[in-house]
């Protein structure tokens, strides 16, 4: 089946099985191996990827349902080579260890941080808690989503 | 005991770690982020049934599938003399069956395909015909007469004993058991586990033809060891061989043993002459690759009536499953189980392991345990928790009267192993102290007289970490020593190339830093090369907590190599003699004179320089060196657990977790406390979550994150820590391992704290997980067993 796409403002063609999952559209088919294939049945959060605006759990998503849709990946995440704050507080706060949950951590955060700019440490626990992370323990992350949230934008922080 | 401090130029500390600029950026290189060209994919037929006489597999089908390039069998691989392979633990795997399957997920066949969807497909075309046996679930029932002989492989074998194993001084502990006042007793379930890394075990096997050259990409946490035991199995030589383990998204031990599927896909490579990938997904990773635990374990503790604890002893049933394939050092098959005497000052201890073998996934040693320390540090935890009730004691000030005093160390405990060094005493009243112990039970007691159920629950470790010595500890015949070679570039930055293979803990950052500080240095100036066998020393690799104690050790002792060489040539550049300099902020100056003083960076480039050198100094700055650990280092410390628990719902909250570590030197505290984090996660659902249970048919219940529960941001609370630093003595600069001490300590802290806020209804034990059933269950007074689902 055809499918067209518009991932991090670039649109793509290709001729797909419909059983195609979307994780590994975007990582086989398109190269865009940031999002990750945890667990298969949409609990580990490591595929998530925006779909339009909303994230998703891409391991149980068929490419083809993103037809005609944009997608947003952490490859998309900075402008040019100035990192999103999320990026910069994941890094600030030690919010990773062994980066495989990290793309999708923050894929939500920042979807997080767009509709609720100064959020709570309880709505960040609650916005990351379809997610699973082995190495922090969460903490971390919680700390970097707020960091980023009192870092908006301007790139007060260097780029790690 | 030698101070830690080498020179005036401090750079341990928070420092950012390199590894997240391209982690943030989503640029890791993980082993399913590798493609070759004309690159295979494989899959894996996996057994349904947990015990079954093979009687035929036909892949006639599968081979006909029109984007299949191959399919291997047992019977093609014991063409090759590749069906079985050797496990860390002296006995044999099956790579894929031949005779029979022992566990449901066990390897029948390996299809090689075009992509990773036809290999799927193609499995669904293979027909085995089974002739079903028996399944040996429970391990209670082993060393029945009429169990299911499970090893029939081996020749001779009658039962499913794999070892007994003691340790201790019986007799001693017996004489002390019959003169105390007081002993208590108790059944308890460390139930099976398992690590679930988010990234799943794979590899990439790349064979050429034309070279002979096997190189491997692959999820390994030893890939020195892994590069040997391949050029034993597959009999290439092994300079051939080059294994790469790139970024690992989490390993905990899960990565530590060679699998099935990687040997798979290797004699698969070398079949085709293509690159084959091979990446396990989920289900297969939680039902077949090393779980952890489950032991069955009945512990007694003895006492005098004011609270002396005199005596442990512990008799214990390890369930193997259908292969000994812990990885763990080969003299001890209980791990280091027998460094069960914890924190105390005890008098004597015993203690035995039965093995067994069940119809199950094999394994036992992983999950971030330190070689089983983790089940003996619950067990004497929870039984000090029981003797502090029987008592009617606080069993704060039951711990802290028994505890280890610091002028004791080094220590050796009954079972003859010496703690290097600690305070425990200091530990654990800076854990009360933050929590405010004494105002917590205060609350404690006016919740329950309102009927309400919190809970305070304590615990205290003591861990063993950073194996060898080599002479001591070996797996698989190679001896637990670590290599470092240090190269220093005329301009003055440096590449540190290690035998440790970082899956999150950071080595790119933290073994800069080691090096920067031993040679004045910046840590931006420090390259660390990690997880290639073609550009690393040899070395065992990194589990058991011993990357710092080991290979940070041997890091540091090829610096000061490098700091000895340096101080020849500057004294050469400065035309005096080497004794009149001495190492000051991280130069060498002349003594005297502190004007004077050239570093690094300015004697790299006279020793690659045309300076005249004295006779007998080669050129270069560069150095390496294998460190073989005297001992063991000794990580301790003191962990409090506040919950509350719903008698109605028996559902628990952590609402707090306390946690004083005492680590030695700490190089990197921002990642020694990301690592307390993580394993408080892991007690917490160890402890409340995580099991994988069977059926009576052998059916794993855990064979998806749908049904093996793993904590959320939800279930943990924010840590509460604190630091306590007692170095090393034989460190090299005083550290200890930090990377499994709260994965340790920390599920008796919960456990003790949920039992403490249900004695109100006479609970005394409940096995993990506690789950809300398990919890209810309980206070009903009809506990669940959480090996055999309820």
């Amino acid at each position: 089946m055809k499918v067209t796409v518009t991932v991090n403002g670039t649109e793509h063609a290709r001729d797909v099985e419909p059983r195609l999952l979307l994780i590994h559209f975007l990582r086989d088919e398109l190269g865009l191996t940031g999002s990750h294939w945890g667990c298969d049945t949409s609990n580990c959060g490591a595929c998530v990827v925006w779909l339009d605006d909303t994230p998703i759990k891409s391991c149980t998503v068929l490419a083809v349902m993103a037809d005609g849709r944009r997608l947003t990946t952490v490859e998309g995440l900075a402008r040019g080579t100035e990192l999103d704050p999320v990026q910069q507080g994941f890094a600030a706060c030690h919010g990773l260890q062994c980066g495989f949950c990290t793309p999708g951590m923050m894929l939500t955060a920042r979807w997080l941080l767009n509709r609720n700019p100064d959020p709570s440490e309880a709505e960040v626990r609650e916005a990351i808690s379809g997610q699973i992370c082995r190495c922090t323990g969460y903490e971390n992350i919680v700390r970097s989503v707020l960091w980023a949230a009192k870092h908006t934008g301007e790139a007060d922080h260097a780029n790690p | 005991m030698q101070t830690h401090k080498t020179s005036g130029n401090e750079v341990y500390g928070a420092f950012p770690r390199k590894e997240d600029a391209r982690f943030v950026r989503g640029q890791g290189t993980y082993v399913d982020d590798i493609a070759l060209p004309g690159m295979l994919h494989g899959a894996i037929l996996r057994s349904p049934l947990a015990h079954a006489r093979i009687v035929s597999v036909d892949a006639s089908a599968a081979r006909a599938h029109p984007r299949v390039e191959a399919v291997l069998t047992g019977a093609d691989l014991a063409e090759r003399g590749l069906a079985w392979m050797p496990t860390m633990s002296g006995d044999v795997q099956a790579v894929l069956a031949t005779d029979k399957v022992r566990f449901q997920g066990q390897e029948i066949a390996f299809v090689i395909a075009r992509d990773r969807y036809a290999a799927r497909d193609a499995l669904e075309l293979i027909a085995v015909e089974y002739e079903p046996l028996p399944p040996l679930i429970d391990a209670r029932t082993a060393l029945d007469a009429g169990a299911p002989l499970i090893r029939d492989d081996l020749t001779g074998r009658t039962d499913n004993r794999i070892f007994d194993w003691s340790a201790g001084d019986r007799a001693a502990t017996d004489a002390a058991f019959a003169a105390a006042d007081v002993a208590v007793s108790c059944d308890m379930i460390y139930p099976r586990s398992h690590p679930a890394p988010l990234e799943t075990c794979g590899i990439v096997a790349d064979y050429s033809t034309v070279d002979g050259r096997l190189t491997v990409w692959s999820t390994s946490q030893a890939p020195h060891a892994h590069r040997t035991l391949y050029a034993i199995v597959t009999r290439l030589p092994e300079h051939k061989i080059r294994i790469v383990s790139p970024d690992i998204g989490g390993g905990f031990g899960n990565k530590a043993p060679v699998y099935p599927g990687y040997l798979c896909a290797i004699a698969a490579s070398m079949l085709t002459g293509h690159a084959v990938k091979w990446v396990e997904d989920r289900s297969e990773n939680l039902m077949s690759t090393t779980f952890a635990r489950d032991y069955h374990m009945h512990g007694e503790i003895a006492a005098t009536a004011d609270g002396r604890i005199l005596a442990l002893r512990a008799r214990v049933l390890a369930d193997h499953g259908a292969f000994n394939a812990t990885a763990q050092p080969s003299k001890y098959p209980a791990g280091f189980f027998h460094i069960f005497t914890g924190s105390y000052d005890l008098r004597a201890a015993f203690c035995e392991v039965t093995g067994v073998y069940t119809s199950k996934a094999p394994g036992g040693v992983a999950y971030s345990c330190s070689f089983r320390i983790t089940e003996a540090v619950f067990l004497v935890e929870r039984l000090v928790d029981l003797l502090a009730r029987e008592l009617g004691a606080d069993p704060a000030e039951l711990r802290m009267r028994n505890l280890l005093r610091p002028e004791q160390f080094p220590y050796t405990c009954p079972t003859g192993w010496q703690y290097d060094s600690g305070d425990y005493p200091r530990a654990l009243r800076l854990a009360l102290e933050i929590a405010g112990y004494d105002e917590l039970r205060r609350e404690q007691a006016e919740r329950r007289a309102r009927g309400e159920y919190m809970g305070i629950g304590i615990s205290f470790f003591t861990e063993g970490v950073g194996a060898g010595p080599r002479s001591q500890m070996d797996i698989f015949g190679l001896g637990m020593a670590d290599g470092a070679d240090l190269r220093v570039h005329p301009t003055g930055t440096a590449v540190l190339a290690i035998s440790a293979q970082t899956q999150g803990q950071g080595h790119e950052t933290t073994f800069a830093q080691l090096v920067a500080q031993e040679l004045g240095l910046s840590p931006d100036d420090v390259e660390v090369v990690h997880g290639d066998t073609d550009r690393t020393p040899f070395g065992l690799g990194t589990y058991g907590s011993r990357s710092t104690p080991v290979s940070g050790a041997a890091a540091v002792v090829a610096a000061r190599k490098v700091r000895e060489r340096a101080r020849l040539v500057a004294a050469a550049m400065l035309e005096l003699s080497a004794d009149d300099l001495e190492w000051a902020e991280g130069k060498w100056r002349v003594r005297g004179d502190p004007e004077k003083a050239v570093g690094i960076a300015e004697i790299a480039m006279a020793a690659h320089s045309a300076l005249e050198l004295p006779d007998g100094v080669e050129g270069h700055l560069d150095a390496s060196a294998v460190y073989n650990p005297p001992n063991l280092t000794f990580p301790f410390g003191a962990y409090l657990c506040v919950t509350d628990v719903d008698p109605a719902t028996g559902e628990v909250k952590v609402r707090r977790f306390v946690a004083v570590d005492d680590c030695g030197v700490r190089i990197n505290p921002m990642i020694v406390e990301g690592q307390v984090h993580r394993g408080l996660a892991d007690g917490i659902g160890m402890a409340l979550m995580q099991a994988i249970t069977f059926d009576e048919a052998g059916n794993c219940l855990g064979g998806s994150f749908m049904d093996y529960l793993l904590p959320t941001s939800m279930e943990c609370p924010s840590p509460e820590l604190g630091a306590t630093v007692t170095p090393s003595p034989h460190h090299p600069v005083g550290a200890k391992g930090i990377g499994e001490s709260a994965t340790v300590g920390s599920p008796a802290a919960v456990v003790n704290s949920v039992i403490d806020a249900l004695s109100p209804f006479g609970v005394r034990h409940a096995d993990m997980p506690l789950t809300p059933a398990s919890v209810w269950r309980a206070i009903q007074g009809r506990p669940l067993r959480p090996d055999i689902t309820g």
